[in-house]
């Protein structure tokens, strides 16, 4: 106990340390990942998200052979062409393949990760690219990657993409938020009342791709599928409003970050890692303590018809 | 809504709809008229909700095309409100019955815009027509399945169409529901509209349609219901499946056609 005590005397979030923009990145990572993740899971899609995460992996690939650099922008473009490719593969082989939507996911998502592979075994000896970083980014090093302008220390770069990441995801959320919604909850309404469905189907694979791809190299393939997906369905549990639901998310997002922090400190263990758990823990509290579809409040509910059966069916 | 332009709200040429290769419409050609209550009737899978998504064009067309209006079926979709049939949402989705109902207003919106305080009031009256404002707040799975129906219809309304298409407006609803349905088609004729409505209760056709549409993968019968609606054309469109059949034509027989319309 003392040594973990010692511990936490020792975390700091104090503007520029580290354990600042740690904590920092994974809530931009959050929020970034919250506004789009929210439409994935109502669409019954959470497995694109993973699917897509594994997928991007030829078009870095791809992005590092043709530019020869490390630089974010082709590998965000190279990222974006796969997600979309693997949403309209899988499309594809849902509607002409007659295959199950999640088998034409997995269909999908392995075959493209598996050429990867190999892209990355054929290439690895001419181009310097490391697949732990590329699919196990670790937020750890995040604040010792910074930007630099004239000299000028600007912060951590991944602080920078992940902020423009959300800040653009945002506006898009903002933007689209009707269409996005119609097309969600009903796409029969919104094809006959002339929303190009297709077209925004196809806009919202893009926004999660490019996510994707983006928090990747901050902080590893681990944390951005748990983020995009698990905050999201932690919301849903607690909320019958959709825009409540998106900023639940966010906020189960950025406790998921804080707590992940504290959390590795204390166990010395992996950022990431203890990040998403501390996701999957508050999904599981949702789970059980959440006003609506929680287990507790179920229970109680059922309690409270069979002692008094008369009162309830008043308010029906 | 306003006083329409004389002209065919609906037209159907050859239309032909297989679904993997198996044609479930063939051949229809039909003319909806204007101001018209139209029911389509016929046994289940006899491609009614098809014809209905085919206008709508939600599913591919082997042959044929829609007119709406005149005009191709693209251009003329937005003075069209469709009631699907229900269970095609996913009821668990985050929005209550007021947000269902707005999302009828979305063909007005420009491309990144956001219903107003005009779009809200547009709903909230809907609502109130169909009886339903007082659970506006309501979490849409919360509500019964005849609620659910009346949201629909209320959806229906805020798009403020020439033309309605509605599939099983009736399914699952009880008689004082199925009473304030039928006023709010009959005051939707009224002011010019067009109504296309799947039925299933054969008995209550002459009742509540101006026409009847008889449907088994081609028209079997398609005009006024005193002159198609018969047990001959009945017999024709379910077969020997229907053991009413008979029933029904006995009703047929004692209906006094003149006092239908009160
Ligand atoms: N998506 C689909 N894929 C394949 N076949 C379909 C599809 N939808 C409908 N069908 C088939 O097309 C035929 C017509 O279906 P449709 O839904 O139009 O019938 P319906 O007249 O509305 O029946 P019901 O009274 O049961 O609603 C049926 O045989 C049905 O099995
Ligand atoms: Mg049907």
């Amino acid at each position: 106990m003392n040594g973990w005590a010692q511990r936490f005397d020792e975390v700091s979030f104090a503007p520029g340390t580290d354990g600042f923009w740690i904590v920092l990145v994974g809530a931009l990572v959050a929020a970034a990942c919250s506004f789009v993740g929210c439409f994935l899971v109502l669409r019954r899609m959470s497995m694109l998200g993973d699917a897509i995460s594994h997928a991007v992996l030829p078009g870095i690939v791809l992005a590092f052979l043709f530019s020869g650099s490390r630089e974010i922008l082709p590998m965000i473009l190279g990222a974006g062409a796969l997600g979309l490719l693997t949403a309209f593969t899988t499309d594809l082989l849902t509607r002409h393949g007659k295959l199950p939507n999640d088998a034409s996911i997995g269909v999908t998502f392995t075959f493209l990760f598996a050429i990867g592979v190999i892209l990355v075994s054929r290439f690895t000896g001419q181009v310097d690219l490391d697949l732990d970083c590329v699919l196990y980014g670790e937020i750890l090093y995040a604040p010792f990657d910074t930007l630099k302008l004239n000299g000028a220390d600007l912060g951590p770069r991944s602080a920078w993409v992940m902020g423009t990441v959300a800040l653009a995801n945002l506006a898009f959320l903002l933007l689209g938020w009707s269409r996005l919604k119609v097309c969600a909850f009903d796409s029969a309404l919104a094809a006959a009342l002339g929303v190009n469905v297709v077209l925004w189907h196809y806009l919202l694979m893009a926004f999660v791709s490019m996510t994707t791809v983006a928090a990747f190299e901050s902080v590893g393939v681990i944390l951005v599928v748990g983020m995009l997906i698990v905050p999201a369905n932690t919301a849903y549990l607690l909320t019958d409003r959709l825009w409540l639901m998106h900023a639940l998310a966010v906020l189960a997002g950025v406790l998921s970050a804080l707590g992940g922090y504290l959390l590795a400190t204390a166990l010395n263990g992996s950022i990431a890692g203890a990040m998403a758990t501390v996701s999957g823990l508050l999904y599981l509290l949702a789970a059980v303590f959440g006003p609506r579809h929680g287990v507790l409040s179920k229970q109680i509910h059922q309690r409270r018809l069979r002692t008094a059966p008369a009162a309830d069916s008043v308010s029906g | 809504m306003s006083p329409a332009v004389p002209g065919v709200p609906i037209e159907v040429h050859d239309l032909t709809v297989a679904y993997h290769h198996r044609p479930v419409l063939w051949d229809i050609d039909l003319q909806f008229p204007e101001g018209k209550l139209i029911a389509v009737v016929g046994p289940n899978g006899a491609g009614k909700s098809t014809l209905i998504k085919a206008i709508m064009g939600l599913v591919p067309l082997a042959s044929g095309h829609v007119k709406i209006y005149g005009k191709p079926a693209e251009e003329g979709r937005a003075s069209v409100a469709y009631v699907p049939q229900r269970g095609s949402v996913d009821w668990d989705f985050p929005t209550n019955a007021l947000d269902v109902v707005l999302m009828g207003r979305y063909g007005h919106l420009p491309l990144f815009g956001r219903p107003r305080r005009r779009d809200k009031e547009i709903a909230r009256q809907s609502l109130e027509k169909v009886g339903m404002l007082e659970f506006a707040n309501r979490q849409i799975s919360q509500l019964s399945g005849g609620q659910q129906q009346r949201v629909f219809l209320a959806r229906a309304l805020t798009q403020q169409a020439r033309v309605y298409l509605m599939d099983e407006p009736f399914a699952g609803v009880d008689a004082s529901t199925e009473r304030a349905i039928v006023t709010l088609l009959h005051d939707l004729r009224e002011q010019g509209g067009t109504l296309v409505v799947v039925h299933h209760d054969l008995q209550t056709v002459p009742q509540y349609f101006d026409h009847v549409l008889l449907l088994n993968l081609r028209t079997v019968a398609f005009g006024p219901v005193a002159e198609v609606f018969t047990a001959q054309n009945l017999q024709k469109t379910y077969g020997g499946q229907l053991g009413v059949l008979t029933e029904v034509g006995e009703r047929l027989r004692n209906t006094d056609w003149s006092r239908r319309r009160g």
